[in-house]
Protein backbone atom coordinates (compact mmCIF):
# COMPACT_ATOMS: atom_id res chain seq x y z
CA UNK A 1 0.00 0.00 0.00
CA UNK A 2 1.19 3.29 -0.81
CA UNK A 3 1.50 6.29 1.12
CA UNK A 4 -1.45 7.99 -0.74
CA UNK A 5 -3.34 4.86 -0.56
CA UNK A 6 -2.78 4.65 3.33
CA UNK A 7 -3.29 8.75 3.28
CA UNK A 8 -7.16 8.03 1.76
CA UNK A 9 -7.59 5.18 3.33
CA UNK A 10 -7.15 6.78 6.87
CA UNK A 11 -9.23 9.98 5.31
CA UNK A 12 -11.96 7.27 5.11
CA UNK A 13 -12.07 5.46 7.90
CA UNK A 14 -14.62 6.10 10.71
CA UNK A 15 -12.42 6.24 13.46
CA UNK A 16 -10.78 9.20 11.97
CA UNK A 17 -13.79 10.93 11.04
CA UNK A 18 -12.92 15.08 11.88
CA UNK A 19 -9.84 14.45 11.89
CA UNK A 20 -7.53 17.56 10.25
CA UNK A 21 -5.95 16.54 7.08
CA UNK A 22 -2.17 17.25 8.57
CA UNK A 23 -3.37 14.98 11.43
CA UNK A 24 -4.40 12.12 8.97
CA UNK A 25 -0.71 12.84 7.34
CA UNK A 26 0.78 12.12 10.10
CA UNK A 27 -0.83 8.87 11.38
CA UNK A 28 -0.26 8.04 7.54
CA UNK A 29 3.43 8.14 8.26
CA UNK A 30 3.56 6.33 10.93
CA UNK A 31 1.32 3.37 9.93
CA UNK A 32 1.75 -0.21 8.37
CA UNK A 33 -0.15 -2.40 6.80
CA UNK A 34 -0.86 -6.05 8.05
CA UNK A 35 -2.86 -9.04 7.94
CA UNK A 36 -3.38 -11.71 10.11
CA UNK A 37 -5.10 -15.45 9.15
CA UNK A 38 -8.42 -16.83 10.44
CA UNK A 39 -7.83 -17.99 13.53
CA UNK A 40 -4.93 -16.00 14.50
CA UNK A 41 -4.12 -14.57 17.91
CA UNK A 42 -3.51 -10.99 17.07
CA UNK A 43 -2.16 -10.59 20.89
CA UNK A 44 -2.91 -12.08 24.91
CA UNK A 45 -4.39 -11.39 27.75
CA UNK A 46 -1.24 -9.79 29.62
CA UNK A 47 0.85 -8.99 26.76
CA UNK A 48 2.19 -5.17 27.06
CA UNK A 49 0.72 -2.72 25.07
CA UNK A 50 2.03 -2.49 21.72
CA UNK A 51 0.18 -1.99 18.45
CA UNK A 52 -2.82 -0.01 17.86
CA UNK A 53 -4.61 -1.28 14.93
CA UNK A 54 -7.78 0.29 12.45
CA UNK A 55 -9.65 -2.39 10.71
CA UNK A 56 -10.07 -2.46 7.15
CA UNK A 57 -11.59 -6.30 6.62
CA UNK A 58 -12.56 -9.16 8.84
CA UNK A 59 -13.42 -9.12 12.28
CA UNK A 60 -12.02 -9.77 15.45
CA UNK A 61 -13.04 -11.43 19.33
CA UNK A 62 -12.24 -10.19 22.37
CA UNK A 63 -11.81 -13.22 24.56
CA UNK A 64 -11.33 -13.79 28.25
CA UNK A 65 -9.25 -17.43 28.89
CA UNK A 66 -10.61 -18.95 32.10
CA UNK A 67 -9.80 -22.64 33.02
CA UNK A 68 -11.56 -24.28 31.27
CA UNK A 69 -13.19 -22.21 28.57
CA UNK A 70 -12.91 -18.88 26.52
CA UNK A 71 -15.50 -16.56 26.71
CA UNK A 72 -15.98 -14.30 23.62
CA UNK A 73 -17.03 -10.78 25.27
CA UNK A 74 -17.01 -8.84 22.15
CA UNK A 75 -16.26 -8.67 17.92
CA UNK A 76 -14.94 -5.81 16.06
CA UNK A 77 -15.15 -5.34 12.69
CA UNK A 78 -14.32 -2.84 9.48
CA UNK A 79 -14.53 0.36 10.86
CA UNK A 80 -13.65 0.16 14.31
CA UNK A 81 -9.72 0.42 16.02
CA UNK A 82 -8.41 -2.49 18.35
CA UNK A 83 -5.93 -2.18 20.65
CA UNK A 84 -6.66 1.79 22.42
CA UNK A 85 -4.59 0.39 25.26
CA UNK A 86 -1.63 0.68 23.64
CA UNK A 87 -2.01 4.36 23.35
CA UNK A 88 -1.42 4.53 27.44
CA UNK A 89 1.73 4.39 29.10
CA UNK A 90 3.50 1.39 28.62
CA UNK A 91 3.11 -0.16 31.82
CA UNK A 92 -0.63 -0.88 30.57
CA UNK A 93 -1.31 -4.53 29.93
CA UNK A 94 -3.74 -6.25 27.32
CA UNK A 95 -7.14 -7.16 29.34
CA UNK A 96 -8.24 -9.47 26.68
CA UNK A 97 -7.03 -11.55 24.12
CA UNK A 98 -7.52 -10.64 20.66
CA UNK A 99 -8.55 -13.21 17.95
CA UNK A 100 -9.17 -12.65 14.05
CA UNK A 101 -12.29 -15.12 13.25
CA UNK A 102 -11.57 -14.61 9.70
CA UNK A 103 -8.90 -12.87 7.20
CA UNK A 104 -7.99 -9.58 8.82
CA UNK A 105 -6.34 -6.44 6.84
CA UNK A 106 -5.33 -3.18 9.22
CA UNK A 107 -3.30 -0.64 9.13
CA UNK A 108 -1.18 -0.87 12.39
CA UNK A 109 0.50 2.01 14.36
CA UNK A 110 2.96 1.46 17.22
CA UNK A 111 2.16 2.81 20.41
CA UNK A 112 5.30 4.49 21.06
CA UNK A 113 5.43 6.33 18.35
CA UNK A 114 1.34 7.49 18.84
CA UNK A 115 2.17 8.61 22.62
CA UNK A 116 5.48 10.32 21.15
CA UNK A 117 3.67 11.89 18.55
CA UNK A 118 0.68 12.92 20.97
CA UNK A 119 3.50 14.63 23.47
CA UNK A 120 5.14 16.61 20.55
CA UNK A 121 1.92 17.95 18.87
CA UNK A 122 -0.96 18.64 21.67
CA UNK A 123 -3.70 19.09 18.98
CA UNK A 124 -2.98 15.81 17.39
CA UNK A 125 -2.59 14.22 20.63
CA UNK A 126 -6.12 16.42 21.17
CA UNK A 127 -7.69 14.89 18.39
CA UNK A 128 -6.58 11.25 19.00
CA UNK A 129 -7.51 10.96 22.45
CA UNK A 130 -11.00 12.33 22.07
CA UNK A 131 -11.42 9.70 19.40
CA UNK A 132 -10.06 6.66 21.69
CA UNK A 133 -12.11 8.36 24.81
CA UNK A 134 -15.41 8.17 22.21
CA UNK A 135 -14.78 4.28 21.57
CA UNK A 136 -14.06 4.07 25.38
CA UNK A 137 -17.17 5.53 26.06
CA UNK A 138 -19.01 3.79 23.86
CA UNK A 139 -17.74 0.31 25.38
CA UNK A 140 -18.15 1.48 28.76
CA UNK A 141 -22.07 1.88 27.50
CA UNK A 142 -21.65 -1.29 25.97
CA UNK A 143 -20.41 -3.12 28.70
CA UNK A 144 -23.36 -1.37 31.12
CA UNK A 145 -25.75 -2.38 29.02
CA UNK A 146 -24.60 -6.01 28.93
CA UNK A 147 -24.44 -6.12 32.55
CA UNK A 148 -28.08 -4.77 32.65
CA UNK A 149 -28.67 -8.48 31.33
CA UNK A 150 -31.33 -7.29 29.04
CA UNK A 151 -33.08 -9.97 27.66
CA UNK A 152 -33.39 -11.81 30.77
CA UNK A 153 -36.38 -9.75 31.99
CA UNK A 154 -39.47 -12.07 32.08
CA UNK A 155 -43.04 -11.48 31.95
CA UNK A 156 -46.48 -13.00 30.87
CA UNK A 157 -46.60 -12.08 27.55
CA UNK A 158 -43.95 -13.73 25.29
CA UNK B 1 -81.52 1.40 27.79
CA UNK B 2 -81.35 -2.31 30.10
CA UNK B 3 -82.03 -4.01 26.44
CA UNK B 4 -78.52 -2.09 26.14
CA UNK B 5 -76.48 -2.88 28.82
CA UNK B 6 -77.93 -6.49 28.41
CA UNK B 7 -76.87 -7.17 24.91
CA UNK B 8 -73.10 -5.44 25.87
CA UNK B 9 -72.73 -7.86 28.82
CA UNK B 10 -73.62 -10.56 26.30
CA UNK B 11 -71.33 -9.97 24.05
CA UNK B 12 -68.94 -9.29 27.34
CA UNK B 13 -69.51 -13.04 28.70
CA UNK B 14 -69.09 -14.25 24.19
CA UNK B 15 -65.91 -12.59 24.11
CA UNK B 16 -64.87 -14.46 27.54
CA UNK B 17 -65.52 -18.17 26.09
CA UNK B 18 -62.20 -19.46 24.66
CA UNK B 19 -62.56 -21.38 21.35
CA UNK B 20 -61.03 -25.43 21.26
CA UNK B 21 -57.26 -25.60 20.16
CA UNK B 22 -55.35 -28.62 19.90
CA UNK B 23 -51.84 -28.75 20.19
CA UNK B 24 -50.46 -30.31 16.94
CA UNK B 25 -46.71 -29.75 17.78
CA UNK B 26 -44.10 -28.72 20.23
CA UNK B 27 -41.18 -27.70 19.15
CA UNK B 28 -38.06 -26.77 21.56
CA UNK B 29 -36.23 -24.01 20.95
CA UNK B 30 -34.13 -23.34 23.65
CA UNK B 31 -33.55 -24.62 26.86
CA UNK B 32 -36.75 -22.70 28.52
CA UNK B 33 -38.65 -21.94 25.50
CA UNK B 34 -41.16 -23.49 23.00
CA UNK B 35 -42.69 -23.54 20.16
CA UNK B 36 -46.74 -24.42 19.48
CA UNK B 37 -48.92 -24.79 16.93
CA UNK B 38 -52.77 -25.50 17.86
CA UNK B 39 -55.37 -26.52 15.21
CA UNK B 40 -58.77 -26.13 15.87
CA UNK B 41 -60.33 -29.11 17.94
CA UNK B 42 -63.54 -28.54 15.87
CA UNK B 43 -64.86 -27.94 12.68
CA UNK B 44 -65.14 -23.91 13.38
CA UNK B 45 -61.71 -22.57 12.65
CA UNK B 46 -59.49 -20.67 14.74
CA UNK B 47 -59.48 -16.91 13.38
CA UNK B 48 -56.98 -15.25 11.42
CA UNK B 49 -54.86 -12.68 13.03
CA UNK B 50 -52.28 -10.05 11.27
CA UNK B 51 -48.58 -9.56 12.31
CA UNK B 52 -48.37 -8.73 16.18
CA UNK B 53 -51.28 -9.77 17.41
CA UNK B 54 -51.42 -12.10 20.19
CA UNK B 55 -54.43 -14.48 21.94
CA UNK B 56 -55.45 -15.79 25.24
CA UNK B 57 -54.25 -18.90 25.58
CA UNK B 58 -56.15 -21.17 28.29
CA UNK B 59 -54.46 -24.35 30.06
CA UNK B 60 -57.80 -25.70 31.48
CA UNK B 61 -57.90 -25.89 35.42
CA UNK B 62 -55.00 -23.36 35.32
CA UNK B 63 -55.11 -20.37 33.88
CA UNK B 64 -55.15 -17.96 30.82
CA UNK B 65 -52.58 -15.79 29.70
CA UNK B 66 -51.71 -13.52 26.76
CA UNK B 67 -48.90 -15.25 24.16
CA UNK B 68 -48.23 -13.42 21.03
CA UNK B 69 -48.77 -15.37 17.70
CA UNK B 70 -45.43 -16.03 15.87
CA UNK B 71 -46.35 -18.35 13.06
CA UNK B 72 -47.47 -17.26 9.39
CA UNK B 73 -50.28 -15.38 8.74
CA UNK B 74 -50.49 -16.90 5.53
CA UNK B 75 -50.96 -20.77 7.58
CA UNK B 76 -54.87 -20.39 8.30
CA UNK B 77 -55.31 -24.04 9.57
CA UNK B 78 -53.09 -23.47 12.32
CA UNK B 79 -51.89 -20.82 14.92
CA UNK B 80 -48.86 -20.90 16.09
CA UNK B 81 -46.65 -19.72 19.54
CA UNK B 82 -43.72 -19.16 20.73
CA UNK B 83 -43.60 -19.80 24.75
CA UNK B 84 -40.81 -18.92 27.18
CA UNK B 85 -41.45 -20.71 30.23
CA UNK B 86 -40.98 -18.66 33.41
CA UNK B 87 -43.57 -19.74 35.78
CA UNK B 88 -46.23 -22.26 36.85
CA UNK B 89 -48.78 -20.94 33.76
CA UNK B 90 -46.35 -20.94 30.73
CA UNK B 91 -44.19 -24.15 32.18
CA UNK B 92 -47.90 -25.62 32.11
CA UNK B 93 -48.40 -24.53 28.66
CA UNK B 94 -45.47 -25.58 27.17
CA UNK B 95 -45.51 -29.01 29.05
CA UNK B 96 -48.69 -29.52 26.86
CA UNK B 97 -48.58 -32.72 24.66
CA UNK B 98 -49.46 -33.11 21.03
CA UNK B 99 -53.34 -33.65 21.25
CA UNK B 100 -54.04 -31.96 24.39
CA UNK B 101 -57.06 -29.00 23.95
CA UNK B 102 -56.32 -25.53 25.10
CA UNK B 103 -58.66 -22.66 25.07
CA UNK B 104 -58.10 -19.88 22.44
CA UNK B 105 -59.38 -16.29 22.45
CA UNK B 106 -58.72 -13.51 20.22
CA UNK B 107 -56.63 -12.45 18.12
CA UNK B 108 -56.34 -9.36 19.99
CA UNK B 109 -55.02 -5.97 20.25
CA UNK B 110 -52.70 -3.76 17.47
CA UNK B 111 -50.41 -5.26 14.56
CA UNK B 112 -47.76 -3.83 13.27
CA UNK B 113 -48.31 -1.23 10.49
CA UNK B 114 -47.27 -3.25 7.16
CA UNK B 115 -49.77 -1.70 5.07
CA UNK B 116 -47.84 1.89 6.07
CA UNK B 117 -44.60 0.19 6.13
CA UNK B 118 -45.06 -0.70 2.23
CA UNK B 119 -42.25 1.32 0.04
CA UNK B 120 -40.06 1.95 2.56
CA UNK B 121 -37.07 -0.20 4.46
CA UNK B 122 -37.99 -2.14 7.17
CA UNK B 123 -36.30 -2.52 10.30
CA UNK B 124 -36.66 -5.19 12.13
CA UNK B 125 -35.03 -4.96 15.81
CA UNK B 126 -35.44 -8.53 18.51
CA UNK B 127 -34.30 -9.08 22.09
CA UNK B 128 -34.46 -12.45 23.04
CA UNK B 129 -38.09 -13.85 22.98
CA UNK B 130 -38.89 -10.73 21.04
CA UNK B 131 -38.51 -11.81 17.69
CA UNK B 132 -41.74 -14.26 18.47
CA UNK B 133 -44.43 -11.34 17.47
CA UNK B 134 -42.12 -9.90 14.83
CA UNK B 135 -41.68 -12.98 13.17
CA UNK B 136 -45.29 -12.87 11.56
CA UNK B 137 -44.36 -9.80 10.24
CA UNK B 138 -41.10 -10.97 8.57
CA UNK B 139 -43.11 -13.63 6.70
CA UNK B 140 -45.26 -11.02 5.33
CA UNK B 141 -42.56 -8.74 4.01
CA UNK B 142 -40.81 -12.03 2.23
CA UNK B 143 -44.03 -12.96 1.03
CA UNK B 144 -44.81 -9.42 -0.45
CA UNK B 145 -41.35 -8.72 -0.81
CA UNK B 146 -41.95 -6.36 -3.91
CA UNK B 147 -43.89 -4.28 -1.79
CA UNK B 148 -41.31 -3.13 0.65
CA UNK B 149 -37.96 -1.43 0.13
CA UNK B 150 -34.57 -3.60 2.63
CA UNK B 151 -35.50 -5.73 5.21
CA UNK B 152 -32.85 -4.77 7.76
CA UNK B 153 -33.29 -8.24 10.93
CA UNK B 154 -31.33 -6.88 13.80
CA UNK B 155 -31.61 -10.03 16.58
CA UNK B 156 -29.93 -10.08 20.22
CA UNK B 157 -30.24 -12.64 22.78
CA UNK B 158 -28.02 -13.65 26.29
CA UNK B 159 -26.07 -16.52 24.60
CA UNK B 160 -26.01 -18.65 21.29
CA UNK B 161 -28.08 -21.15 23.03
CA UNK B 162 -30.50 -18.37 23.93
CA UNK B 163 -31.21 -17.56 20.16
CA UNK B 164 -34.85 -18.63 18.67
CA UNK B 165 -35.60 -19.78 15.34
CA UNK B 166 -31.72 -20.32 14.69
CA UNK B 167 -31.91 -22.22 11.47
CA UNK B 168 -34.34 -19.85 10.35
CA UNK B 169 -32.16 -16.71 10.83
CA UNK B 170 -29.47 -18.31 8.44
CA UNK B 171 -32.17 -19.28 6.12
CA UNK B 172 -33.21 -15.48 6.31
CA UNK B 173 -29.41 -14.01 6.44
CA UNK B 174 -29.09 -15.87 3.38
CA UNK B 175 -31.24 -14.03 0.97
CA UNK B 176 -30.28 -11.81 -1.11
CA UNK B 177 -32.26 -8.93 -0.40
CA UNK B 178 -32.20 -8.90 3.30
CA UNK B 179 -29.41 -7.99 6.10
CA UNK B 180 -29.93 -10.38 9.15
CA UNK B 181 -27.60 -9.80 11.75
CA UNK B 182 -28.13 -11.70 15.14
CA UNK B 183 -25.77 -10.89 18.62
CA UNK B 184 -25.18 -12.72 21.65
CA UNK B 185 -24.14 -10.72 25.20
CA UNK B 186 -21.18 -13.51 25.16
CA UNK B 187 -20.22 -17.00 23.34
CA UNK B 188 -17.57 -19.40 23.35
CA UNK B 189 -15.58 -19.90 20.88
CA UNK B 190 -17.58 -22.01 18.77
CA UNK B 191 -20.11 -19.10 18.24
CA UNK B 192 -18.10 -17.09 15.14
CA UNK B 193 -21.17 -14.31 15.18
CA UNK B 194 -21.28 -10.83 16.50
CA UNK B 195 -20.38 -10.84 20.34
CA UNK B 196 -21.97 -7.92 22.18
CA UNK B 197 -25.38 -5.79 22.84
CA UNK B 198 -28.09 -5.64 20.05
CA UNK B 199 -27.68 -1.74 19.82
CA UNK B 200 -24.04 -2.37 18.74
CA UNK B 201 -25.18 -4.17 15.57
CA UNK B 202 -26.33 -0.83 14.17
CA UNK B 203 -22.85 0.63 12.78
CA UNK B 204 -22.96 -2.37 10.15
CA UNK B 205 -26.52 -0.91 8.76
CA UNK B 206 -26.84 2.08 6.76
CA UNK B 207 -30.19 3.73 7.98
CA UNK B 208 -32.15 6.03 5.95
CA UNK B 209 -34.14 8.11 8.11
CA UNK B 210 -36.95 9.59 6.19
CA UNK B 211 -37.57 6.29 4.81
CA UNK B 212 -37.26 3.42 7.37
CA UNK B 213 -40.13 2.52 9.46
CA UNK B 214 -39.11 0.41 13.04
CA UNK B 215 -40.47 -2.43 14.32
CA UNK B 216 -38.82 -3.16 18.33
CA UNK B 217 -39.96 -5.42 20.77
CA UNK B 218 -37.77 -7.06 23.60
CA UNK B 219 -37.49 -6.00 26.92
CA UNK B 220 -38.66 -2.13 27.86
CA UNK B 221 -34.73 -2.03 28.81
CA UNK B 222 -33.66 -2.99 25.67
CA UNK B 223 -35.92 -1.05 23.27
CA UNK B 224 -34.88 1.94 25.62
CA UNK B 225 -31.40 2.17 24.34
CA UNK B 226 -32.56 1.11 20.60
CA UNK B 227 -35.17 3.91 20.19
CA UNK B 228 -31.79 6.37 21.58
CA UNK B 229 -29.66 4.83 18.45
CA UNK B 230 -32.33 5.27 16.04
CA UNK B 231 -33.09 8.75 16.88
CA UNK B 232 -29.62 9.23 16.98
CA UNK B 233 -29.43 8.31 13.69
CA UNK B 234 -32.26 10.31 12.75
CA UNK B 235 -35.43 8.28 12.75
CA UNK B 236 -38.57 9.87 13.65
CA UNK B 237 -40.71 9.19 16.56
CA UNK B 238 -43.60 8.24 14.31
CA UNK B 239 -41.76 5.88 12.48
CA UNK B 240 -40.52 4.02 15.52
CA UNK B 241 -43.31 1.41 16.37
CA UNK B 242 -43.26 -0.89 19.78
CA UNK B 243 -44.68 -3.93 21.19
CA UNK B 244 -45.22 -3.54 25.00
CA UNK B 245 -46.19 -6.29 27.47
CA UNK B 246 -48.07 -5.76 30.94
CA UNK B 247 -49.76 -7.97 33.18
CA UNK B 248 -53.48 -8.53 31.30
CA UNK B 249 -56.17 -10.75 32.56
CA UNK B 250 -59.11 -10.25 30.29
CA UNK B 251 -57.55 -8.90 26.88
CA UNK B 252 -60.72 -6.78 25.74
CA UNK B 253 -60.11 -3.97 27.72
CA UNK B 254 -62.31 -4.57 30.28
CA UNK B 255 -60.73 -5.44 33.29
CA UNK B 256 -57.87 -2.64 33.54
CA UNK B 257 -55.09 -5.33 34.37
CA UNK B 258 -52.63 -4.17 31.90
CA UNK B 259 -53.27 0.38 31.82
CA UNK B 260 -50.52 2.22 31.06
CA UNK B 261 -51.25 5.17 31.18
CA UNK B 262 -54.59 6.25 29.40
CA UNK B 263 -54.00 3.19 27.35
CA UNK B 264 -55.05 -0.53 28.19
CA UNK B 265 -52.06 -2.47 26.41
CA UNK B 266 -54.53 -5.56 25.57
CA UNK B 267 -56.58 -3.05 22.99
CA UNK B 268 -55.13 -0.30 22.09
CA UNK B 269 -51.84 -1.49 22.13
CA UNK B 270 -49.63 -4.00 22.72
CA UNK B 271 -48.22 -2.59 19.64
CA UNK B 272 -47.46 1.68 19.64
CA UNK B 273 -46.34 4.38 17.75
CA UNK B 274 -43.46 5.43 19.91
CA UNK B 275 -44.46 8.97 19.63
CA UNK B 276 -48.00 8.21 21.06
CA UNK B 277 -46.46 6.98 24.14
CA UNK B 278 -43.13 8.16 24.72
CA UNK B 279 -44.32 10.51 27.77
CA UNK B 280 -45.13 6.70 29.55
CA UNK B 281 -42.48 5.07 28.24
CA UNK B 282 -39.84 4.27 30.84
CA UNK B 283 -41.54 5.71 33.41
CA UNK B 284 -40.93 3.57 36.92
CA UNK B 285 -44.58 3.82 37.93
CA UNK B 286 -45.69 2.13 34.95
Amino acid sequence: MTIENVTDTLREHPFLQGFRPDHIDKLAAMASEVRFGKNELIFHEGDESSFFYLLLSGSVALEVPTPGRTVRVATLGHGEELGWSSILPSTHVKQFQARSLEEVRALGFDGERLRHACEEDYSFGYALLRAVLQVVASRLQATRIQLLDIYSPVSSKA
Amino acid sequence: MAVIEAEQERGLANAMVPALGRVAQVKKETSDTFTLAVEPASAEPLAGFQPGQFSMLYVFGAGELPISISGDPQERSRLVYTVRSVGKLTQLLVSRKPGDVIGVRGPYGTHWPLKAARGKDVLIVAGGIGLAPLRPAIYHILRHRADYGRLIVLYGARSPRDLIYRRQIEEWARLPDAQVLATVDYGGVAWHGHVGVVTGLFRYVRLQPFHTVALICGPEIMMRYVIWELETRGLQPGDLHISLERNMKCGIGFCGHCQYGPNFLCKDGPIFPYHEIRSWFGKYEL
